[in-house]
């Protein structure tokens, strides 16, 4: 729910409005201006910093300034073919969070209203969960070898355990109570399923996907820079043998950007999809 | 004829320390039409009463008969309306109230007159088209009502429905429910801890104890229909009240007795 600041009139003297009052009162709300003003500000120290950083050290091998970030990004788009690695990312991302997402989110459901499939799947995927995807590697390199599959099998991993797990405990909690609404106004087993149980955690779970999205880029860049010769990851290791401190934090931005575009899109659609949900997350 | 008659129900759960009884052998009729009311404290195991009478958990013993057919599975004869509203949030007000017929495929048309009439009676309108996250909560309750309305259900089981609405809106819905109830008659069976509501709106009253939850007291409301705001300021009315407080009151002293011979 959202807080509204109470109505402070200017005309009540009892009521001071003092920096304290107006920015230290726990959970208080503060003026919009004040906040857009702090978020814009926050980015602008974070660059600041940076920049001062860049000048103290004077040595732009280790510490380029963001001027000379954003100089050779353009240089790596232009010159290096650096979108080239940015859609070889991508296309990898999207096919393993694809793959997981179809296993995961059927799954997730049935253990989630069952207890026969809870019972019988949850102890081992509990138990994978807590293995690091990215120790996989190792062992896909030698079972699939370097190609576009192990990487996607990794994402795969890393993704469908988690996934799994969040979208059981969505469909659990659906209320019992909708459902017995729709049992006592005639409905069947199946239709409870379809028409009630179903819709119920469509909002959840496209909440679940979006945290997942995050994860599997985590998943991607490390399988990339292990092993191969497309790609964010392989761009930033090749950066390293050349000490290009710059290049590796050009790509980095990249990955920042392309994670904050998914996620913007996640809840564009989750806004567009589900204009009934109450809270509305950002 | 729609009558609801509880035979012998009893409720026994397993617990940690040995047995619990919730429900020991109620049994009571509801005969077509009235309006029946269950007072109780909470976890007196009225609800667990109502949830037998709808058919979504089997007692222990007894049986419950709803036009004469036992009620071991949920149907579309019973009617349910929880004090959660439990409103499917996706759909809009008149596609939640339509979801009984829609079900019962009943075509088109005939579940949108349902429907609009529902929606006017329960005074709804304007918010046909709206989703559940815009109404307050009397009126989702409405819109749960209407529901199961809708569906048009034999017997109508309500668990608390209005437990969650401050005291004037409870009121307002009251007032609003006596109304719905004179014009269909339907057979309802009712439970709260609120004992005003139940003698303003029940023409016989259980009152329930718990541990083990049994039936302590029945008591005919004799308060003439139709019933208004009038009605609470009547003599008779706060004559059955005290008459369901003692009751309850000598309940309860006796339960702090038991409960303190066991200390």
């Amino acid at each position: 729910m959202a807080r509204v600041a109470p109505a402070q009139s200017a005309a009540d003297p009892r009521r001071r409005r003092g920096f304290i009052r107006t920015y230290l009162t726990p959970k208080q709300a503060i003026p919009g201006q004040a906040r857009l003003i702090l978020a814009v500000g926050s980015f602008v120290f974070v660059v600041g910093v940076w920049w001062l950083l860049a000048m103290l050290v004077q040595n732009p091998l280790f510490v380029p300034s963001p001027y000379q970030v954003v100089v050779t990004w353009w240089d790596m788009m232009v010159n290096l073919g650096f979108y080239n690695d940015v859609g070889w990312s991508a296309f990898r991302i999207v096919a393993g969070f694809l793959l997981a997402a179809a296993a995961a989110v059927p799954l997730g459901l049935l253990m989630g209203s069952f207890e026969a499939v809870r019972s019988f799947f949850n102890p081992p995927i509990n138990a994978i969960r807590y293995m690091p995807a990215s120790a996989f590697i190792p062992l896909l390199i030698l079972l699939q070898g370097l190609g576009e599959d192990e990487k996607i099998t990794i994402i795969w991993i890393g993704v469908f355990f988690q996934l799994v797990l969040m979208v059981m405990d969505i469909a659990h909690r659906v209320p019992d109570e909708m459902l017995n609404v729709a049992y006592t106004l005639g409905a069947s087993r199946w239709t409870v399923f379809y028409k009630v149980f179903l819709p119920a955690t469509f909002p959840e779970v496209v909440d679940a996907l979006r945290i997942t999205m995050g994860w599997a880029w985590t998943y991607l860049i490390v399988a990339e820079l292990v092993a191969a010769e497309h790609g964010i990851g392989s761009f930033i290791l090749i950066a390293e043998r050349y000490l290009r401190a710059d290049r590796i934090i050009a790509a980095i931005i990249t990955i920042g950007v392309l994670g904050l575009i998914t996620d913007t899109l996640f809840a564009i659609v989750h806004r567009l999809a589900f204009p009934y949900v109450e809270k509305v997350r950002t | 004829m729609s009558e609801i008659e509880i035979t012998d129900v009893a409720m026994r759960f397993r617990g940690r320390h040995g047995e619990v009884t919730a429900l020991e052998r109620i049994s009571l009729t509801v005969p077509d039409g009235q309006f029946a009311c269950i007072v109780g404290p909470s976890g007196c195991g009225k609800s667990t009463l109502l949830m037998v009478a709808a058919g979504l958990i089997t007692p222990t013993e007894g049986e419950v008969l709803v036009n004469g057919k036992p009620t071991i599975e949920p149907g579309a004869d019973r009617g349910m309306v929880f004090q959660s509203y439990s409103l499917y949030p996706w759909l809009s007000v008149r596609r939640n109230i339509e979801f009984g017929p829609e079900i019962k495929k009943v075509p088109g048309a005939e579940r949108r007159k349902t429907s609009s009439e529902l929606i006017h009676l329960m005074k709804l309108d304007g918010f046909a088209d709206a989703y559940p996250k815009v109404l307050s909560g009397g009126m989702k309750q409405r819109a749960a009502i209407a529901r199961a309305l809708a569906g048009d259900p034999e017997v109508l089981l309500m668990d608390e429905p209005f437990g969650a609405l401050d005291a004037q809106t409870r009121q307002i819905m009251q007032e609003l429910l006596t109304d719905i109830w004179q014009r269909y008659r339907k057979t309802v069976l009712f439970v709260t801890h609120d004992i005003e509501e139940a003698i303003f709106l029940g023409d016989v009253i259980y009152v329930m104890t718990s541990r083990p939850g049994r039936i302590r007291t029945t008591l005919a409301v004799d308060l003439p229909r139709p019933r208004t705001f009038d009605t609470l300021a009547g003599q008779r009315f706060a004559e059955l009240r005290n008459q369901v407080v003692g009751v309850i009151h000598e309940e309860s002293l006796k339960a702090v007795e038991s409960e303190l011979a066991r200390a």
